[in-house]
């Protein structure tokens, strides 16, 4: 549903409106990671777990991009091979946050009362605590692993997507086209799910395009502190952690996989913005 | 000599399918001292041309040709720093919506004095005297207490005047005055407009007064600008245009303004009997009237201090089957309160409602649900009540579908039937309510009503937000539904020659309280109540001289 109301509207805008060249570049970025998630075969031939040993920590070149690590593995390989755990990771986490979280909102700001106040308060308390420490309790509760490092970081994000959504239902819920729905005969949950959903979730996935973003850095960074993938696993957080032990003579083991993560991060958030901005002007007509 | 000189003006907007004129060839001049109106519909131009005179247009606007003379030098093409000196001491600008123009985290005093230290070197005089000398001025009630009061404090009407107090503060010798009392109750709409008219006499300050009521227009302009599609229509002196209008655009408008002509007399005197049998008494004939409401009460908890407010209180009155009753009220009366209570979306404190002799008002759940089929209700907003994500066929097929009436095919054929009795061509049904206009929206609101065949349909306000032309159609479509399907209205609305219009009977709401109510014509001709008297004179078009009537109703 959410991947079909999306679409037209990005034919439409690329369509009509002279796109920004910076909107471009991020999808271009997008695009780029999403393949190498898919066919990383095409975009490098070299392992990403086994080195040739004599070819250790050489600094980028022509022959191997990212330069080589301490066993002499292609690093570009290995940030290509990585995007898959890093994406998926993302992926998971944010549909974790958005399923639970829209579904909570809509809660809220449907039924109000007791129900919005106990939402509410335990919405509170979940953005009280740090991301960070409460993505590491869940993940030392259910144990290491990507799909788990993926939950973690789902559920710190469940907070700001209940708000989100309990906020556009209230709004809503109280305009004039759901009270004629009523009018109309119309039964609460079918109102609901015909008219209330439906014209709530335009800044929500707006959001979730934002989220994609922080959850890459999310997981790479429990990938960093030793919690997600187990090595060899060339995840990129956990890449970033490998490197540093060389940091003073081969920079470049931190530094490559350092910038993708900061572009493809920065790419996602130029694209949520952009869906926002959307979101809004198609919220205001 | 002229004060400003509109020749030839042109402006184009540029918007994504390429730049589109909404002023083409604009001339008109304003004398000093003089009140100059500019009439015309939504789109008109009537507003895009006040803000071109100011340098106001929105970022998108280009003045393509033309000539802006102000005391014969041509501003049209001056930068806006240029223009910065001129807005405020030469012209300024009363805007529309008194609730938005004000800085809400600022005291009325502090906004007021922005304009003096904006204009004037520093320091020159002390600006607070001054401050309250002009609040003095525009009528304002202990001005040192609103000085230091914010823009939430005050009501509708003062703060028009405070912004009217901006507007003269530095004795511009125009003022341009966009829609300044659309947005208010008519009795204060009265007040501001004689505002104006006292510090125009007061300063001999030119008024450009932009405004799509033609009734504030005849009242108070010495020349009338009727604007139609971006173009001058017709000008010429008010008595005149008013009188012996030229252009058949003028024409059309004076007979749809609900204040000069009465298009739907032939509908009164029709209906005369029925009207009749419901003033004697009010009493039933036959069957039980549709709708009594008896002693209806509604307060609302969270006043201040928690006090409850009552919003209606011991509202009465009976609607006879297939006629039209009309509340009338100003904003606060509560008479919106009243049709929520009637169709069961607030449910009263006390008090009783009949609709065909069966009590509603203690209705819950299904039975609440199964109600929604005997009154339905139109909103006055057509833009807020269509879902904008659903097309035309599925928003009126809805009622349909919610109470299971007929199947898919019967509920298309019954979809395009509707269409067609609101004048909608069957093309409509597949495009998205956000394309239509408002006339046409508010005929889609009307199908969706009508979808169920309810006995009572009730309208808040529903031709309020639409222009003249647009009002006088729905008002013609619902006369013609009434009289086809037997329906029984329950009119809302704060504009008092619409309700003459198509009301059988009227009830006057005030604070919450009915003060009068009759058949239509007695409360017109002759109200008892000082309240319906002050409400009757404060309409626009009412002091207009009677030759403009016989003239329309041509």
């Amino acid at each position: 549903m959410t991947a079909t109301a999306l679409l037209p509207g990005l034919l439409r805008s690329t369509r009509r409106r002279s796109v920004s060249p910076t909107l471009v570049l991020a999808w271009v970025v997008v695009a780029v990671v999403i393949l190498w998630a898919i066919a990383p075969g095409l975009f490098t031939h070299y392992s990403a777990t086994s080195g040739v040993p004599q070819d250790r920590l050489l600094p980028p070149d022509a022959q191997h991009w990212f330069g080589t690590d301490q066993l002499g593995r292609d690093q570009y390989s290995r940030v290509v091979h990585g995007s898959i755990h890093s994406l998926s990771g993302a992926v998971v986490a944010v549909a974790v946050g958005f399923v639970a979280g829209s579904l909570l909102g809509l809660l809220a700001g449907s039924l109000g009362g007791l129900v919005d106040i106990v939402i509410g308060r335990v919405v509170d308390v979940l953005l009280s605590v740090p991301g960070l420490l409460l993505s590491l309790t869940v993940i030392i509760l259910l144990g290491f692993g990507t799909v788990h490092a993926a939950i973690a970081v789902g559920l710190t994000s469940i907070a700001s997507f209940t708000r989100l959504t309990r906020s556009e239902v209230v709004g809503v819920r109280r305009s004039d086209y759901v009270e004629a729905a009523f009018g109309s005969g119309g039964r609460r949950w079918s109102v609901l799910f015909r008219h209330v959903l439906p014209n709530s979730l335009g800044p929500v996935l707006a959001l979730v395009a934002l989220q994609i973003g922080t959850a890459i850095i999310a997981i790479s960074t429990l990938g960093f502190l030793g919690y997600g993938a187990p090595p060899p696993t060339p995840e990129w957080g956990l890449l970033i952690a490998d490197g540093r032990n060389y940091v003073a003579t081969s920079w470049w083991l931190t530094t490559y996989p350092g910038i993708v993560v900061v572009v493809v991060v920065l790419a996602a958030n130029r694209i949520g913005q952009s869906l926002g901005r959307r979101g809004r002007q198609g919220g205001s007509r | 000599m002229t004060l400003l000189d509109l020749d030839g003006l042109s402006v184009s907007y540029a918007t994504r399918q390429g730049t589109r004129t909404v002023v083409e060839d604009v001339s008109f001049a304003v004398d000093p001292g003089e009140l100059v109106a500019v009439v015309g519909e939504s789109g008109s131009g009537k507003t895009t041309t006040a803000q071109a005179v100011l340098g106001l247009l929105a970022d998108n606007g280009r003045i393509e040709s033309g000539r802006i003379s102000l005391n014969g030098t041509d501003i049209a093409r001056w930068s806006d720093r240029r223009l910065r000196a001129v807005r405020g001491s030469q012209i300024s600008l009363v805007p529309q919506d008194p609730g938005n123009s004000l800085d809400p985290v600022k005291t009325i005093g502090s906004q007021i004095a922005e304009v003096f230290r904006l204009h004037e070197p520093r320091g020159r005089r002390p600006v607070g005297p001054r401050v309250i000398d002009l609040l003095e001025r525009v009528g304002l009630t202990r001005p040192e207490l609103r000085a230091r009061q914010y823009p939430h404090e005050l009501s509708g009407g003062m703060r028009q005047r405070v912004l009217i107090a901006i507007a003269v503060a530095l004795h511009p010798q125009l003022i341009i005055a966009d829609e300044p009392t659309s947005a208010l109750d008519v009795t204060v709409q009265r007040t501001i407009l004689d505002l104006i008219d006292s510090l125009r006499q007061e300063f001999g300050t030119a008024v450009l007064l932009v405004t799509h009521d033609l009734g504030v227009a005849a009242d108070r302009s010495d020349r009338l600008v009727v604007m139609k599609d971006g173009r001058v229509q017709e000008t010429g002196p008010t008595p005149v245009v008013v009188a012996d209008p030229s252009s058949e655009y003028t024409r059309a408008l004076l007979a749809d303004a609900p204040s000069f002509g009465s298009p739907l007399q032939a509908r009164r005197e029709q209906r005369e009997p029925v009207a009749a049998v419901s003033s004697g008494g009010v009493t039933p004939a036959e069957a039980p009237p549709a709708i009594v409401v008896e002693g209806l009460v509604k307060e609302f908890r969270g006043g201040r201090r928690g006090d409850a407010v009552r919003a209606v209180d011991d509202v009465s009155f009976v609607v006879p089957r297939g006629t039209t009753h009309a509340l009338v009220g100003e904003s606060g009366s509560g008479k919106t309160t009243t049709a929520r209570l009637v169709t069961r979306f607030e449910t009263p404190t006390a008090g009783s409602i009949r609709l065909d002799g069966s009590d509603v008002s203690e209705l819950r759940g299904e039975d609440l649900r199964q109600l929604r089929r005997r009154i339905q209700l139109v909103y006055q907003n057509p833009f807020a009540t269509l879902d904008p994500r659903h097309r035309v066929r599925d928003i009126v097929a809805e009622p349909l579908r919610n109470f299971d009436l007929g199947d898919r095919s019967s509920r298309r054929d019954r979809t395009l039937e509707l269409l067609d009795l609101v004048a909608l061509p069957a093309a409509v049904a597949d495009r998205p309510a956000r394309e239509l206009s408002g006339g046409q929206r508010q005929r889609v609101a009307i199908a969706r009503a009508l979808a169920v065949e309810p006995e009572v349909v009730v309208l808040d306000e529903a031709v309020s937000a639409l222009d003249v032309t647009v009002q006088a159609a729905i008002l013609r479509l619902l006369d013609d539904l009434q009289r086809r399907l037997g329906l029984t209205y329950l009119f809302i609305s704060h504009d008092l020659a619409v309700v003459r219009q198509i009301s059988d009977t009227v009830s006057v709401l005030s604070g919450g309280r009915v003060v009068e109510s009759g058949p239509v014509e007695r409360i017109f001709t002759e109200p008892e109540d000082p309240y319906t008297r002050q409400l009757l004179a404060a309409v626009p078009g009412a002091a207009t001289p009677a030759p403009s009537e016989p003239k329309a109703a041509q």
